[in-house]
């Protein structure tokens, strides 16, 4: 397993061309680069339909170094497990090399339309690795709502109204669900801590069986920020607490990234567009829940992690 | 049929005799859900599996849209991949139906056809194996257990060749066909090894060679792409011929796309899908002997649809009943008529056609109502005129 310790140990071999067609700004290539650093070759990648898949491989075109595979939008999870299992009992029958599985869905391709089939890959054990990068709603679409959009966000289908004031509904807990199958190992990341998320790919990939990574992923266009301060958003998203990195590894929590004292939410909302009508006295109600819920969680992590306050 | 059989005989459903068929295919991967009719040739595979009489990898998959979808992946990593469903398991698939042969996969999948919901009915109409049509999958449809069987090993030889590439569905009457004890010749081992060796892959997944499947294609390429697969797919059908004929030679058993009896001198025909052929014969054989020139026309191959050899065996004859077993609302006929129509719309001479609804969600198609069927037909034969474009047989009141 090769962990890092600093930026300036992770490999300069690039499998991800340059001139894909993803906004300035956008987290995705980030985890798509790391991961394609991280886990060792040979390796082969499983698209579900999204920002991602429409973005590199505009034909004639690819960004891909590697085998690249798109099905459709709810089944990359299953459409994986028929690539790991055709390769294992290729191994066993001609010899050929098995190689490591990545499955990269958006929020919507894991959270809503493909968690069937993520269920399904995760409780038959294949071996892969599954990646949901998750920029909180339909993006690719045009940023409807999902069961990954945080509550009170405002998106196209749960827009901040006069009377319904954005998504009035809980973000799923995609690793929780993850944990409930029995994966060995389960993260999330975010590309403001990039050595961390390294890290964690490289554990995911050397643990044996499904694993499954939760990317946070800023996404300029949808979210209304200035694509300069993708990072920036990112970190805060960590530092109010809202996005805890963590990992869960053979049945052990830990929280990565300590967040002693906490940045007021606010700071991370008033950088969005999505998130700035909580800001109005009338809304404090719902900034209110949010913040709760936001301390519960950190409080629930800290109590499964072994930590104290 | 010729008299040289080879292999021995014994006695399967028709479940069995397509797990039976797969197994000796050395298939490499099975990913299948378990859905009436069909279920008892998951169950046979899976027993296969795990008792070590095949080398393959069952996946237990949660759904039929994985179970497709997971063997478009295995296909694409150049595994011999195996599928079954049924009914409302091939709606379900719908969607990866088109992507598997738009992707040039090879899976074979058996269907035990039985009808859509509502109301819900576990018995045979041909509504699933029509919703497959235009997907762009080779479709045959079997008349009896034996050639369920057949099929199946064929369809995987079809579908692997270098110059097809394409998926194959082959259509088992539900419980018809799926639950019926038939006596059929299998053959040997070794015989099905020769005729059937391992999957050699056009263009797998292959780290050391990366390609992308699957890409985003918009107005400056698709409708190229569709063009190079519709013609690819409709040069399929030589090939189709040639497997029939080394089948042919290595099993002493004759396929060919468009099955005939009493063609030559035929006044009017009935065309029929499945299992209802040998029934249809049975009466024609009664008929004839009794001197009245009717004659039948089943598909063996359905897609690619048979079109020279159907405007040969049909355009000479006075009157044409085409029987579908499904129903298409609102269109002036169903599946079949559509097609037979279409095939024939440019025949320098052609039949008057009816259609003719039968047997939906297992209701018995009988002599007598085959009997009314050549009936009306030479009626309208002596009349020159179709009153009735479509009729349903044995309905009640």
């Amino acid at each position: 397993m090769n962990q890092i310790k600093t930026l300036r140990d992770i490999p300069t071999r690039e499998q991800l061309a340059p001139g894909h067609r993803l906004c300035a700004g956008c987290g995705i290539p980030q985890i798509v680069r790391f991961v394609l650093k991280a886990v060792p070759d040979p390796k082969v990648v499983v698209n579900a339909t999204g920002c991602l898949e429409v973005a590199t491989t505009i034909f004639p075109y690819t960004s891909w170094k590697v085998p690249w595979i798109h099905n459709a939008f709810e089944n990359v999870a299953a459409t994986a497990s028929g690539i790991e299992a055709a390769f294992k009992i290729m191994e066993k029958k001609r010899g050929r090399r098995k190689p490591r599985i990545i499955a990269f869905g958006g929020d919507g391709g894991t959270f809503d339309i493909g968690l069937q089939a993520l269920s399904g890959a995760l409780e038959r054990g294949h071996d892969l690795l599954y990646i949901c990068y998750d920029n909180e709603a339909y993006m690719n679409t045009g940023i409807q709502r999902s069961g990954a959009t945080p509550k009170g966000a405002s998106t196209t289908t749960s827009p901040a109204g006069r009377v319904i004031p954005g998504k009035l509904e809980r973000k799923k807990d995609l690793i929780s669900i993850a944990i409930a199958h029995g994966v060995k190992y389960a993260a999330t990341l975010n590309p403001a801590y990039p050595v961390d998320m390294y890290n964690k790919i490289v554990k995911a990939a050397s643990t044996s069986g499904p694993t499954v990574l939760h990317y946070f992923t800023p996404c300029p266009t949808g979210w209304y920020f200035d694509p300069s301060r993708s990072i920036e958003v990112a970190r805060l998203a960590v530092q109010t607490r809202i996005w805890p990195l963590y990992e869960y590894d053979n049945g052990v929590y830990r929280i990565t990234v300590m967040v002693k004292k906490p940045r007021p939410i606010e700071d991370y909302f008033k950088l969005q567009g999505r998130f700035r009508h909580l800001l109005k006295p009338e809304n404090k109600w719902l900034l209110d829940e949010i913040k709760k819920e936001v301390e519960e969680n950190w409080n629930r992590l800290l109590k499964l992690s072994g930590a104290s306050t | 049929m010729s008299t040289i059989v080879k292999g021995r005989r014994i006695g399967l459903n028709g479940d069995r005799a397509v797990a039976y068929a797969v197994k000796q295919a050395d298939v490499d991967v099975i990913s299948a859900y378990p859905i009436t009719p069909q279920t008892i040739i998951v169950e046979a595979l899976a027993e296969y599996v795990n008792n070590g009489e095949l080398n393959a990898a069952f996946i237990p998959v949660e759904s039929e849209h994985t179970a497709l979808s997971a063997a478009v992946g295995a296909s694409l990593a150049g595994a011999r991949v195996f599928t079954a469903t049924a009914s409302q398991g091939l709606a379900l698939m719908y969607e990866i139906l088109w992507i598997a042969a738009g992707l040039r996969t090879t899976i074979v999948m058996a269907l035990g056809n039985r009808a859509f919901s509502p109301n819900i009915n576990i018995h045979c109409s041909h509504d699933d194996a029509y919703a497959a049509r235009d997907t762009g999958w080779i479709q045959f449809f079997a008349e009896n257990v034996q050639e369920a069987y057949d099929l199946t090993l064929q369809a995987f030889r079809i579908s692997e060749d270098k110059r097809v590439l394409f998926p194959s569905i082959v259509n088992l009457d539900g419980f018809i066909l799926t639950h019926s004890l038939e006596g059929l010749y299998v053959l040997d081992d070794k015989d099905v090894k020769d005729f059937l060796p391992p999957k050699d892959p056009v263009n797998p997944i292959d780290p050391e060679s990366p390609k992308t499947y699957g890409p985003l294609d918009l107005y400056d390429w698709y409708i190229e792409h569709k063009r190079q697969q519709a013609e690819h797919f409709n040069n399929t059908l030589p090939i189709i011929e040639e497997v029939f004929n080394e089948y042919y030679e290595l099993a002493g058993r004759k396929y060919t796309p468009v099955k005939t009896y009493g063609m030559e001198d035929a006044e009017v025909a009935i065309v029929v899908l499945g299992s209802s052929a040998g029934s249809v014969r049975y009466v024609a054989k009664r008929l004839r002997r009794r001197g009245r020139k009717v004659g039948v026309v089943s598909l063996t191959l359905f897609r690619p649809l048979p079109v020279e050899e159907i405007i040969e065996v049909l355009s000479s004859v006075k009157v044409v009943a085409v029987m579908d077993r499904s129903y298409s609302f609102g269109s002036p006929g169903a599946p079949l008529f559509l097609d037979i129509n279409a095939a024939l719309s440019n025949a320098k001479e052609r039949p008057l056609l009816f259609n003719v609804i039968y047997g939906l969600g297992g209701r018995d198609l009988t002599p007598d109502h085959i009997l009314a069927i050549y009936d009306r037909a030479e009626d309208i034969a002596r009349s020159g005129e179709v009153k009735e474009r479509q009729i349903w047989v044995g309905v009640r009141g």
